[in-house]
């Protein structure tokens, strides 16, 4: 049967490309990873073959003479409100290929946005707000387990003795991201972020690069199902140790590095040989109950001599109240909830976009819990999952969060635009490839300015809005849910994230 | 240096055992062990551990270096992660031992339980091996992905038919396992090839079960007298072809 598939015609983007102003310069043409500008010598134009582009504005930022613009591509299926365009187009990549479709980044769909729908507070006349800028206002997080009580003696020193502790700057870390899913110039320029803001980043469960243990202070170590690159040299030389079940982009599957990604440096780390797919298995298989979650925190604790705070992440899945209760009891000082806009570096579609719960009603109903039960101040809570800007984390935090973790943001802060392309290891802007070429377009030293550039705009913001609050310490923030109201949500919501009604 | 287990928690064990181990004390003795979990879990000496009893879970992970002897049975998770050194069972072990090994050596006398020896690693030089003188149960080698599993089959609880469970080395992508007098091929995963082992394989055998016998009491010549076969994975990426974007 002649067939051709019309997925071929019907590509995303397009790339215009004004001839009057272009100089033939070919940046456009080097810059492409995906090969989809190339040069006509004979004719010297360059053109662009469409259906390669997928809409990374790598092209178009460089261009010196600003002539290219990406659009949508006009030309569409026939519109249908049932059908719609990526339906389409998946069925028919899907009867070409017979694969199940890999994406990148984080679920895109629509649903509803609950940090959207929760405003903050303010003081106005009857209690005094705080000017931040002249008067001291405390962002400094701790995480770990904190005792039942604080005993004191004569002398006003404490005499209980504490849990190992994560000392925070500002309530904000970088997320899992490992060795491989991004390259080593992103790894450093995250590690070096993490280490001049006093926060921490997270290896991810790729293993650390020797070259990295430097950071090892500011470092949260993995150890995944894979236990790629889980050392003992490697559990000691991070501040703390993860243990990690689950992801918000993927709940209940196990981690996927491309073969397409797996280089020698990766091969070393991981212990895995060239080219071959580094699958972690869906779940650990030393933990099929909460009792074996124990034993291995415990393993972990024992390998360390209890010196680090052992954390778990979970994705936020329907019962993950139920759940972080059991990881609570299991020993965990740190609990680590993925709502489902987290990001990845490659899943089936089809679980990124319809697997999970909003990281906003996983922390609310986790908060709740752990408070019903007495055993909140047993762990920390940290949230995760599609966090764009300061207020999201006030509100994370006024909903009970004790700290947030940030990765696509992160991400886009070194050049990310979101292209969902991960997975290829073809990366434009240099960063989830391990191209030695294409690495070279993330420096670290700069990579890292614009991170701390980042958290320092969010931490300064996150100060305004407790000045506001007429609060000077974040501690205050966590878990007050009378500092936020609900616009625009059902009985049933304003229940679940336990919010007023705005005007109430 | 000997330390009498009885009634004791593992966290105060596991604490004289690290203490000896700093103090510079090579040779530690256990006695009346009765299932401490995390015996030498961690451990980065190169000392020698005897226990006589029977330990509990994760013994010897995440350690690298230590030789750790069992004179008895073991629990679940021998070797879980572990990097390096050396463990004897001179009984049977239980379920996910060996999991995410990346280097040294787990010895076990008598059977293996379930998912042993899964996610095993290697990297050039760094070559786990586990050698199993019994059975095994089901997912033996289990996405394996570097280093070598013996399996022997010469004390087995089951009868010769039923002497290895299912679904072996299924997800496989490197690595190689060795069985002991012929394989049930219906026992086999998807992407596991057999195959005759090389006269480079035969020497590797030949040098892990010297070893092996001279640690466990046993005859090599009488081990290797039969014939073994070779099972490695048919492709470095068995699931490349299930993926589209």
């Amino acid at each position: 049967m002649l067939y051709k598939n019309p997925y071929n015609n019907y590509f995303d983007y397009v790339v215009q490309r004004d001839m009057d102003k272009c100089i033939r310069c070919k940046d456009c043409v080097t810059q492409c990873s995906y090969d989809a500008n190339f040069y006509d010598e004979e004719r010297d134009l360059i053109y662009s073959l469409d259906s390669n582009c997928v809409g990374c504005m790598r092209c178009s930022t460089f261009c010196p003479t600003d002539c290219i613009r990406i659009v949508r591509n006009p030309d569409t299926f026939r519109i249908n409100a049932n059908w719609k365009d990526n339906n389409v187009k998946d069925l028919y990549k899907q009867a070409g290929t017979g694969g199940i479709i890999i994406t990148g980044m984080g679920n895109d769909k629509p649903y509803k946005n609950y940090w959207e729908h929760m405003v903050i507070d303010a003081c106005q006349v009857t209690n005094p707000s705080i000017d931040p800028l002249r008067e001291p206002m405390e962002l400094r997080t701790f995480l770990g387990r904190k005792p039942d009580r604080l005993e004191v003696n004569k002398d006003g020193d404490i005499t209980t003795k504490l849990a190992p502790q994560l000392v925070l700057e500002t309530p904000i870390m970088f997320s899992a991201m490992s060795y491989g899913s991004i390259n080593y110039n992103v790894c450093e320029s995250v590690a070096r972020a993490a280490k001049e803001l006093g926060i921490y980043w997270n290896t991810g469960e790729g293993g650390l690069p020797d070259t990295l243990y430097e950071y090892g202070k500011h470092t949260i170590v993995q150890c995944a199902s894979g236990r790629f690159g889980v050392s003992p040299e490697y559990l000691n030389a991070g501040a703390a140790i993860e243990i990690k079940i689950g992801q918000g982009a993927k709940p209940g599957i196990g981690g996927h590095l491309p073969g397409e990604k797996v280089l020698e440096g990766i091969s070393r780390t991981r212990m895995i040989p060239v080219g071959t797919d580094a699958i972690s298995p869906a779940p650990h298989h030393d933990i099929y109950s909460i009792e074996d979650l124990r034993q291995l925190i415990y393993a972990l604790k024992e390998a360390t001599r209890y010196e680090k705070p052992v954390s778990v992440k979970i994705a936020a899945v329907h019962n993950v109240a139920a759940i972080a209760s059991g990881i609570a009891r299991a020993g965990a000082d740190i609990i680590a909830v993925d709502g489902f806009r987290g990001g990845t570096g490659a899943a089936p579609k089809s679980i990124r976009d319809n697997v999970g719960i909003p990281t906003e009603v996983a922390i609310a109903s986790v908060d709740q819990r752990l408070r019903e039960e007495g055993i909140r101040h047993q762990v920390s809570l940290v949230a995760a999952g599609g966090f764009r800007n300061s207020s999201d984390i006030v509100k994370a935090i006024a909903l009970g969060a004790d700290a947030v973790y940030i990765a696509t943001s992160a991400l886009m802060a070194v050049g990310c635009t979101l292209c969902q392309q991960c997975h290829r290891g073809r990366c434009a802007w240099g960063i989830t490839t391990n191209d030695p070429e294409l690495s070279k377009r993330v420096n670290p030293e700069i990579g890292a300015e614009r991170l701390v550039n980042l958290i320092r705009a969010w931490s300064n913001e996150i100060k305004e809005m407790l000045g506001l609050m007429g609060i000077n310490s974040i501690e205050s923030l966590k878990g007050n849910r009378d500092r936020l109201r609900g616009v625009g949500l059902s009985e049933i919501e304003l229940q679940t994230l336990d919010i007023k009604q705005a005007g109430m | 240096m000997k330390i009498d287990s009885q009634g004791m928690h593992y966290k105060v064990l596991n604490q004289k055992i690290n203490e000896a181990v700093i103090q510079g004390i090579t040779d530690i003795e256990l006695f009346n062990v009765n299932g401490q979990r995390y015996i030498g879990d961690g451990l980065r000496k190169e000392v020698r551990i005897n226990v006589h009893g029977v330990p509990g879970n994760d013994l010897g992970s995440f350690m690298n270096g230590p030789v750790i002897t069992v004179n008895n049975n073991a629990q679940d998770a021998v070797g879980n992660t572990m990097n390096g050194g050396k463990i004897i069972i001179k009984g049977m072990a239980g379920d996910v031992c060996g999991y995410g090994m990346r280097g040294g050596k787990l010895f076990i006398l008598k059977d293996a339980g379930y998912r042993v020896g899964i996610h095993m690693k290697g990297y050039k030089t760094l070559n786990p091996i586990i050698v199993i003188g019994g059975n095994a149960g089901d997912f033996l080698a289990e996405y394996m992905a570097g280093g070598v599993i013996i399996l022997l089959r010469m004390f087995g609880r089951n009868d010769h038919n039923n002497i290895i469970g299912d679904y072996l080395g299924t997800g496989m992508h490197g690595g190689t396992v060795y069985i002991r007098d012929g394989i049930d091929k219906k026992k086999l995963g998807k992407g596991v090839g057999v195959s005759e082992p090389s006269a480079e394989d035969n020497m590797l055998i030949e040098d892990i079960i010297k070893e092996y016998a001279a640690d466990m009491g046993l005859d090599a010549g009488k081990i290797l007298n039969e014939k073994f076969e070779k099972l490695t994975a048919l492709s470095t990426r068995p699931y490349s072809k299930l993926y589209t974007y």
